[in-house]
């Protein structure tokens, strides 16, 4: 095996002498003070907005922009008419490499789509994001692209999602009232529970 | 009793500027690193949603500091524990009293220096101050009952000693050059000009002791690039053991430390309160133009020159402490020893025998200067 020696390479006088080394490092980190001082200062009278100063996202206030392909939380896609497009054929609750997803089929009145979910929840707690359900979808029922990434809960039941929230993504727990127009099984149509 | 009234007023001024120009420093240092490492830095602290660029940090940091626990590790030293942050602030606090940070001014028919203490030995006693500032450390180190705690004490103590020496050394070519221990005497020498244009400030006359001057008293602050005795995340120092406020109190020792320094330089090598061409009845240029100003005028202007000076020199020290990584202790030594102690006591030779050559004891240098 062929040994290869690296050698160090020996200083010169002039960077033995140490002030002229201090003087280039200072010269690097007050030219970034001093650029990010003079955009600052623009930014603070709406100036060289194109410009950005820092490489920090103020996280809450100013999202980080997502890739076309990110995968972050699921939604329902939904039909002219308000119901989903989801014929609850359970392809994606069978491909789910964890188990998160649960699916109850009832009768659509169109003999044309058979069938409908009545209920469909994702557990966000058990979901591992891969993106499978929306691969194996035949109808573009489910899709990963709602931007939501800030799931987040006190109780691992408030990390499960029924069909109102999958289908309305801007919907928040706890929910109040139940807008479906189509006959579904959840809590407040009284009908079973969602778990 | 008037006398001590003013000396009072004066000393609660430079308390209160001094105290707030270190809580600044929290602000300034977490600002300063952020826009050079292109962040934003700390702007979440908040009253009624003013944010006011996170100005209110330092408020919170000190309200945090005041409500943690304090904890005193089983075994050490309960009363040599808390000593010793209070001996690192306490006497990075009173070597403030000697700094001048103005000239004289007549008030109702008596002479104010605007000096909290008028020391005859004005260095001496910062230097004993600075030295006396290592107990705090070593007390620290030595009390916590911690191995690491007790090494931080004792890099820091073999550290600040080998660089009080070339310190020491440094500023002996100042004193020679004016002839002064007392800083107000030394400040007012620099208000002379060399060949009638250039401000006889110490940088000019003593170049090579403002630079190992520099140096030599970065090293006393305990700050990156000499920051051995603390090193927080790696070699873990001197306060390992502390908490709450008093971990608080190490921290404005060091802030307190590094103000002083800039006072120092200022005061020793660049003009301290002196504005060029300034003098007591007003601008005199070296073209030959006037401009009269009152006396509270001027002595203003000193104060304000000497804040910019110290303001100006703190940037610079905080610049340098987030672009030079940590030395090794072994580099450390070299440099200290072999690099700054000989630099320093050639410069205290070849000033003495250019002082000797130009006959300063029949003419007097200053006199020769003009």
């Amino acid at each position: 095996m062929a040994v290869k020696v690296l050698r160090r390479r020996e200083l010169t006088v002039w960077e033995k002498l140490y002030i002229p080394q201090i003087v280039s490092g200072l010269k690097v980190t007050t030219a970034h003070l001093l650029r990010n001082l003079y955009l600052h200062s623009a930014h603070r009278l709406g100036l060289l907005q194109n410009r950005r100063a820092a490489v920090t996202f103020q996280y809450p206030e100013e999202p980080r922009p997502l890739a076309a392909r990110f995968r972050s939380r699921h939604r329902l896609t939904v039909r002219d008419d308000g119901t989903p497009r989801c014929v609850g054929c359970m392809l994606c609750e069978t491909v789910c490499p964890a188990h998160c997803i649960t699916i109850v089929a009832g009768e659509h009145p169109d003999p044309n789509v058979e069938k409908y979910p009545v209920r469909f929840d994702i557990d966000l707690g058990v979901c591992v994001y891969c993106g499978y359900c929306v691969e194996v979808c035949p109808e573009d029922a489910i899709r990963m692209d709602t931007g939501i990434l800030d799931v987040a809960a006190y109780s691992r039941d408030a990390m499960k999602l029924d069909i109102h929230e999958l289908m309305n993504p801007s919907l928040r727990k706890p929910l109040l009232e139940c807008t479906l127009k189509f006959p579904h099984k959840c809590r407040l149509a009284g009908g079973e529970a969602s778990r | 009793m008037i006398d001590l009234a003013v000396k009072l007023v004066l000393a609660l001024f430079v308390f209160f500027g001094v105290l707030n120009l270190a809580a600044l420093h929290t602000w300034l240092e977490r600002k300063q690193s952020a826009l050079m490492q292109d962040r934003i830095g700390a702007n979440r602290a908040s009253i009624l949603g003013w944010r006011l660029m996170g100005l209110f940090h330092p408020l919170a940091d000190s309200i945090k500091m005041f409500t943690k626990e304090d904890i005193v590790p089983a075994g050490a030293d309960r009363i040599l524990h808390t000593l010793a942050p209070v001996f690192s602030v306490f006497f990075a606090l009173v070597t403030f009293a000697a700094i001048p940070f103005g000239d004289r001014f007549l008030l109702g028919g008596r002479v104010i220096e605007l000096q909290v203490a008028k020391i005859n030995v004005a260095l001496l006693y910062i230097f004993a101050m600075l030295s006396l500032g290592v107990y705090g450390v070593i007390l620290a180190g030595f009390a916590s009952r911690n191995n690491y705690a007790l090494l931080g004490g004792l890099r820091a103590t073999a550290q600040m000693i080998s660089y009080e020496i070339a310190l020491g050394i440094a500023i002996v070519g100042v004193i020679m050059i004016y002839g002064t221990m007392d800083l107000q005497e030394l400040v007012r020498a620099q208000g002379r000009t060399l060949a009638g244009w250039i401000p006889l400030w110490g940088i000019v006359v003593q170049p090579v002791a403002f630079v190992v001057f520099l140096t030599a008293a970065l090293a006393e602050t305990k700050r990156i690039p000499f920051d051995l005795p603390e090193g927080e995340s790696e070699i873990i120092g001197y306060f390992v053991e502390y908490s709450g406020m008093k971990f608080g109190m190490f921290f404005l020792a060091d802030f307190l430390e590094t103000i002083l320094v800039a006072c120092l330089a200022t005061t020793l090598f660049f003009g301290g309160w002196q504005v060029p061409y300034l003098t007591s009845s007003g601008f005199q240029f070296p073209w030959g133009a006037t401009l009269p100003l009152s006396q509270p005028v001027y002595v203003l202007l000193g104060v304000a020159s000497f804040s910019i000076k110290v303001v100006i020199f703190c940037l610079l020290f905080m610049q340098l402490r987030w672009t030079l990584p940590r030395f090794r202790y072994d580099q450390l030594m070299r440099l200290g020893w072999l690099g700054l102690f000989p630099i320093a006591v050639v410069n205290v030779l070849v000033t003495a025998s250019v002082l000797a050559l130009l006959k300063v004891r029949e003419v007097g240098w200053l006199a020769w200067v003009g």
